[in-house]
C-alpha cells in the first residue's frame, strides 16, 4: 500500500487532489455555519452532508483538473531531471534556444509590435486604461525593482517609495501640491518626468546611504520602514502634500511647440504610447547595464561580498548605484500616473503596491528583464481580469490568496521564475544540489 | 622595505585581539605568520586588507600611510588578498572569474589570463566550468589566480591550505613560490606551520594578539619553542 502510494504518479495524483480541493474551496461561495461546504458544492443551498458534496458537477471538473496537473507533473519530472543532472555536471550548461540571441531579440520585437497594435485590438474602455495605469505602469514598476532585487540582489521592500516621490514630483513642479512650485513656475507635465527621474534617483542615493550598509533581512526591514515614512510623510504633512486627499489638479501632458498644439486628455491611448516607449528605453538601457562592467560588479558583489571588496569592488558604491537606477523606471512611472489620472494621494503608494511589484519579480523570474516584462504583464492582466468581470462568488480581496498560491507553486515547480535568467537559474541548481544556498541571493548571507 | 606594520592595536568593542605588533615584509619575500588559533592572525590579515582598521598604529606600504584604506582600495594600491575559505564567485564560470579578478585594471588582460592558465593549467581544462563545482584545491588555485590578475604587488593568503588534502597542499604551495620567483612579494597566514615555514624566507610566531618571536624560516624549522608547540610530531618524522 506505502509503496503504491509513493510511486510518482500516485503520489502526484493525490497531492493534486488536495490542491484542487483547496482551490474549489477558494473559488467557491464563501461559506457559512449552516453551509460550510459551499465553497466544494457551488451552492449556498447544500446542507453540509458527505453527499452534498458530490451534488453538483463541480468535484468532477476539479478532479479532471487533478488528473492533468498530476500529469504535467510527472513529466515535467521526468525533463526536470535532465535539467538537473546538467547543473550537476558542473558545466555552464549549452544555451537553451531561449538564451540565444536572436530567439530573444525576435521575442521582444514580436512583443513590441503586439504591444504598438494592441490599443487598437482592444478598444475597450476598460481595458485601455488598464494598459497604461495597470500592466504600462507596473511593468515599469517590475523592470526598476528587477535593477535592485535581481541584479544587485538587495531585497527592497518599500520600493514603493519612488514610486510615491515620482507622483509627488509631478504634483510638485506642475503647481498641484500645497507647497509652491520651484521658482513659482508651473512646468507642463512633460518637464517634470526629466526633473521626477532625477530627483527620484538623488532620493535613492540618499536612502541607500545609510541604508545599505545593511545586508540581508536588515536591510528588507529597514527599506519597509522607508517605504512607510514616505506613505505616512504624505497623508501627514497636510500643508505640504496635501494630506490624505493629495491633490487632483495635476495637468495632463501638452505639446505647445510652435503651430503643433496637442493636449493629452484622460484617454488613455496617447499615455499609452509614451509610457510603451519608455519602457522600451528602459529594456534597452537595463540590459545594457546588465552586461556592463556595473552588471558584473553587481553579480559579484550578489554572490559574495567580501570576495567583491577583495577585488576592487566598492559594494556600498554599486548597491547605491543599483537603488538609483532601480528608482529611475519607478519615479518615471510616477510621473505616468500622475499625468494620466491627474490626481495622487497616500492610499495609492501602500505597502501592498511594494509586495505586488516584488511578486511580479520573483514571478517572471529575478534578474531576467525578459521574465519580468513578461511576469507583471501577465499577472497585472489576470488580476485586473478578475476585477472586471468576476467569477462568482469572488471578492477583490481574494486576490492575494490567488497570488500568493501562484507564487508557492512557483516557487516549488519553477523557482528561478517564468522566463529564469540564466545565472539565477544556475544559482538555485546548486543550492539544489547542496551547494549554497538560493536565499543568498536574497538575504546575502554567504557561507 | 615593501610593508611596514608599527604598533598596530585592533580591537572588536571591548576586546583587544592585537595589542599592538609590529613586524615588516621586503621586497620580495615570503614573509609566514604562524599562531595557534585565535592569537591574532586572521585579524592581523583582515587589518592587512583593510576589513578592519587598526584602533591606534600604522600600515605603511611603499612609503605611504594605508592605515585607514577601506577594503576595495587596497587592488588598486597593489595589494591583492586571498580570503579565508577561497571565496571565489560560485556560480560564475572559471574564466568569469578570472575576468573579475582584473576588474579594476582598464585596458586588455588577455596576457594576464594566459599567464595564469600557465601557472594553473587544471584552471585552463576547467575554463567553462562553474566556480562553485571546482575541487577545494581548484577553488584555492582560482582563488589565487583571480587575485594575481589585479597584478598585486604584495599577495596576501588567508589559510591557503585549509581544508585541502596533502598533495594538493604541496602543490599550492610549489606555486606560491613560484609567484614570489616572479616578483610578487607573499605573506602566507597559515597553520600548517611546518609546510609554511620550508617556503617562507621569514617567519613571525603569534600568540594572544602578540608577536612573540621572529626569526628567518629555517631558524624557525629547528627553533626548540616553535617545534615544541606549533611542529609538534610532525617534524620529528621529516
Amino acid at each position: 500500500m506505502k509503496a503504491f502510494v509513493k510511486r510518482p504518479f500516485v503520489s502526484h495524483l493525490l497531492t493534486s487532489i488536495g490542491a484542487m480541493a483547496i482551490f474549489e474551496l477558494m473559488t467557491g461561495p464563501p461559506g457559512s455555519s449552516t453551509t460550510p461546504t459551499a465553497g466544494f458544492t457551488g451552492s449556498f443551498g447544500e446542507r453540509a452532508s458527505f453527499f452534498g458534496l458530490f451534488a453538483t458537477y463541480r468535484f468532477v471538473v476539479f478532479l479532471a483538473l487533478a488528473v492533468i496537473v498530476s500529469g504535467v507533473w510527472t513529466l515535467w519530472q521526468s525533463r526536470g531531471s535532465v535539467i538537473k543532472h546538467g547543473v550537476n555536471t558542473g558545466l555552464a550548461r549549452p544555451r537553451a534556444a531561449w538564451q540565444l540571441k536572436p530567439v530573444r531579440t525576435g521575442f521582444f520585437l514580436a512583443l513590441f509590435i503586439f504591444a504598438l497594435f494592441l490599443p487598437h485590438l482592444e478598444t475597450d474602455p476598460y481595458w485601455q486604461s488598464v494598459m497604461v495605469e495597470e500592466i504600462a505602469v507596473y511593468v515599469l514598476l517590475a523592470l526598476g525593482l528587477n535593477v535592485v532585487v535581481g541584479f544587485a540582489g538587495l531585497l527592497d521592500l518599500g520600493f514603493v517609495a519612488f514610486y510615491a516621490v515620482g507622483a509627488y514630483v509631478t504634483a510638485w513642479v506642475t503647481g498641484a501640491l500645497p507647497t509652491p512650485a520651484p521658482f513659482g513656475i508651473h512646468l507642463n507635465a512633460f518637464f517634470a518626468i526629466p526633473i521626477a527621474i532625477a530627483l527620484v534617483m538623488i532620493f535613492g542615493v540618499l536612502i541607500g546611504l545609510p541604508t545599505l550598509r545593511l545586508r540581508g533581512d536588515y536591510l528588507a526591514i529597514v527599506t519597509l520602514g522607508f517605504g512607510e515614512i514616505v506613505t505616512i510623510f504624505a497623508n501627514n504633512q497636510y500643508g505640504i502634500t496635501g494630506g490624505s486627499e493629495g491633490t487632483n489638479a495635476i495637468p495632463h501632458f501638452s505639446i505647445h511647440l510652435w503651430f503643433i498644439h496637442y493636449v493629452w486628455g484622460l484617454a488613455p491611448v496617447p499615455y499609452y504610447y509614451l509610457t510603451l516607449a519608455f519602457v522600451v528605453v528602459f529594456i534597452i538601457v537595463f540590459s545594457l547595464l546588465e552586461h556592463s562592467r556595473v552588471g558584473r560588479a553587481w553579480t559579484a558583489i550578489r554572490e559574495d561580498e567580501v570576495a567583491a571588496e577583495s577585488i576592487g569592488i566598492n559594494p556600498l558604491k554599486y548597491k547605491v548605484m543599483a537603488f538609483a537606477i532601480g528608482a529611475a523606471s519607478a519615479g518615471f512611472a510616477g510621473v505616468v500616473t500622475a499625468g494620466q489620472t491627474i490626481f495622487v494621494n497616500p492610499q495609492s503608494f501602500t505597502l501592498p503596491v511594494s509586495i505586488n511589484i516584488l511578486a511580479l519579480v520573483i514571478f517572471g523570474g529575478m534578474g531576467s528583464i525578459a521574465g519580468v516584462v513578461v511576469g507583471a504583464v501577465l499577472i497585472q492582466t489576470v488580476s485586473m481580469y478578475l476585477l472586471h468581470s468576476p467569477p462568482a462568488g469572488y471578492q477583490s480581496s481574494d486576490l492575494y490568496i490567488y497570488l500568493g498560491a501562484a507564487l508557492v507553486l512557483m516557487m516549488i515547480f519553477r523557482p528561478a521564475g517564468l522566463i529564469p535568467s540564466r545565472r539565477r537559474r544556475r544559482e538555485i541548481g546548486m543550492a539544489e544540489a547542496g551547494e549554497g544556498h538560493m536565499d543568498e541571493v536574497l538575504t546575502g548571507d554567504t557561507p | 622595505m615593501m610593508l611596514q606594520v608599527n604598533d598596530a592595536v585592533v580591537r572588536y568593542g571591548a576586546i583587544t585581539a592585537l595589542h599592538g605588533i609590529t613586524f615588516e615584509i621586503n621586497q620580495g619575500e615570503i614573509v609566514t605568520l604562524l599562531g595557534a588559533n585565535g592569537a591574532g592572525k586572521s585579524t592581523t590579515l583582515r587589518m592587512l586588507s583593510g576589513l578592519h582598521a587598526p584602533a591606534t598604529g600604522k600600515i605603511i606600504f611603499e612609503g605611504q600611510d594605508i592605515t585607514n584604506t577601506k577594503a576595495h582600495q587596497f587592488v588598486a594600491l597593489g595589494i591583492a588578498h586571498v580570503p579565508e575559505g577561497r571565496r571565489i564567485f560560485p556560480q560564475m564560470t572559471v574564466e568569469e572569474n578570472l575576468e573579475m579578478g582584473a576588474f579594476t585594471r582598464s585596458g586588455s588582460f588577455s596576457d594576464d589570463m594566459d599567464r595564469m592558465y600557465e601557472t594553473f593549467p587544471i584552471l585552463k581544462e576547467r575554463r567553462k566550468q562553474l566556480g562553485g563545482n571546482l575541487s577545494g584545491g581548484e577553488q584555492q588555485m582560482l582563488a589565487i589566480g583571480r587575485a594575481l590578475m589585479g597584478s598585486p604587488r604584495l599577495l596576501l593568503l588567508d589559510e591557503p591550505s585549509m581544508g585541502l588534502a596533502p598533495m594538493i597542499v604541496e602543490t599550492i604551495f610549489r606555486i606560491i613560490g613560484e609567484i614570489r620567483d616572479s616578483g610578487t612579494t607573499v605573506l602566507v597566514v597559515e597553520q600548517n606551520a611546518a609546510q609554511a615555514l620550508r617556503l617562507a624566507d621569514r617567519g613571525y610566531v603569534m600568540e594572544n594578539g602578540r608577536i612573540v618571536f621572529s626569526d628567518k624560516a629555517s631558524n624557525l624549522l629547528h627553533d626548540e619553542r616553535v617545534r615544541a608547540v606549533y611542529l609538534g610530531e610532525s617534524v620529528e618524522g621529516t
